[in-house]
């Protein structure tokens, strides 16, 4: 069975750390924030301006002035820290924030990813993506391996306009965990059920199948 | 010196058409919501705007477009706005998008003294065309510069009679930069308090970069995503 959105979210947080900070962006990596296993402890950035982001507030809470990069009301943490947009960003160039986890409308197998326009149809801009992708040391992909008319998604080449180069190290898709490795993707996992054969006809650019490729686990 | 106008209506009383104007604010969140109002009644058109997003079609930035003042509006993240993709897509409307972080550092750096900086946002893409590109410790690099601009509205939480500021959760965000970056900074504060009572090891805005500063009245603050548990 290919995985839900939420099961995504799930696989990718067995990716955090302790004491990791991290920037989620909006949609299926946001979901991210409610599988954080127990015995560890990671701090959210907000590119907003916020470092330890808290979950969303009670309805007695609700702050204005309070809100997330996705523009949703929010909340503090004890150890939380607030500043402007330029030290916001200062500390992603800097490589402080130890992982980024975006969604995507194309990634390559160089590692180059398209997630900010659609000529003719989309002109809402990229936002803080291409800053992140610019600089995060550890860029996961989170999204559907195919788009809506089925086409795959992980590609030789983007066909959209690029949000960054060769910066994405890892995808997690409703069918697989598939890292990019030399210039080509590399496959790990696979969501349970699912077959390598089903993985390698829905993805378009250069895939390395290992001679075993195991079941995801959560 | 005096720097307190009496409302936002006085405090622009020079902007002219044409000027170009940073404007603070994330969303709905930090936005000089009586300077924004004000500048519709005043009428001023073929502004350039300078803020990271446009507003929602009846709230900030969106008022200004649904009067057509705006020529260009420079931003990193425009969506949530029909009227603005409306003028967009038919050519009334000019717009510049730009990485979020370079947005920031431009206005920093406008703010800082510094014409120019690089960075690696947009590297090998389409926002990298005709721009300078250098290579440090083997990676690239693209030249950007620091913005020049006619005025900055800012919005604080509390601020002093000399113009001292300190703002409030995330409502800070391009405010302390825009502050520091405009040719003439006017500054809406939620509470207006006389000199002295601001302890001084809490200001995030030095009075230095402020030049007019009111209390503002009738704050919706509107929230675009109420999000609860």
């Amino acid at each position: 069975m290919a995985l839900t959105k939420f099961e995504i979210a799930q696989r990718i947080a067995k990716e955090l750390k302790n004491g990791y900070y991290v920037n989620l962006g909006i949609g299926i990596p946001t979901l991210i924030s409610n599988y954080i296993p127990n015995d560890i402890s990671v701090i959210m950035q907000s590119e907003n301006g916020l470092l330890g982001m808290g979950p969303f507030p009670k309805k007695e809470n609700v702050d204005a002035d309070l809100i997330n990069a996705g523009k949703e009301t929010i909340t503090t943490l004890d150890g939380s820290s607030l500043f402007d947009s330029a030290e916001s960003f200062a500390m992603i160039r800097r490589g402080r924030v130890n992982l980024t986890v975006l969604g995507a409308m194309e990634v390559s197998q160089n590692g180059d990813i398209s997630n900010w326009k659609i000529p003719g149809k989309m002109v809402k801009g990229m936002g803080g993506a291409m800053d992140l992708v610019a600089s995060a040391k550890n860029i996961i992909v989170a999204m559907m391996h195919t788009n809506k008319q089925g086409e795959s998604k992980l590609l030789s080449n983007c066909t959209l306009p690029i949000t960054g180069i060769k910066c994405v190290k890892k995808v997690v898709t409703n069918l697989a965990v598939i890292d990019v490795v030399n210039s080509q993707f590399v496959l790990k996992e696979r969501a349970p059920g699912v077959t390598t054969q089903e993985i390698v006809s829905a993805t378009e650019g250069d895939l390395l199948v290992p001679e075993f490729v195991p079941e995801m686990n959560f | 010196m005096n720097k307190v106008f009496k409302n936002a209506d006085e405090a622009i009383f020079d902007v002219e058409n044409n000027n170009t104007i940073m404007l603070g604010g994330f969303g709905l969140c930090g936005i000089p919501e009586n300077l924004i109002s004000a500048l519709v009644k005043k009428g001023s058109n073929g502004l350039t705007c300078i803020s990271n997003n446009a507003g929602v079609d009846d709230f900030g930035i969106g008022l200004l477009l649904k009067t057509r003042q705006v020529k260009k509006m420079i931003s990193s993240y425009v969506g949530e706005n029909a009227e603005f993709e409306r003028q967009l897509l038919s050519g009334e409307l000019a717009v510049d998008l730009i990485p979020q972080g370079t947005l920031a550092e431009r206005c920093r750096a406008a703010g800082a003294g510094i014409p120019a900086f690089y960075t690696p946002a947009g590297v090998g893409t389409e926002i990298a065309e005709n721009k300078e590109v250098k290579i440090f410790n083997n990676q690239e690099y693209l030249l950007e510069y620091a913005f020049e601009s006619d005025f900055a509205f800012v919005k604080a939480w509390k601020g002093d009679h000399l113009g001292n500021l300190i703002y409030r959760g995330t409502a800070r965000n391009f405010n302390p930069m825009m502050a520091a970056a405009g040719k003439i900074t006017i500054v809406e504060v939620e509470e207006l308090v006389p000199t002295g009572t601001l302890d001084p090891n809490h200001i995030h805005t030095p009075s230095v970069y402020v030049d007019r500063i009111f209390e503002g009245k009738n704050y919706e603050k509107r929230i675009e995503k109420m999000t609860i548990q």
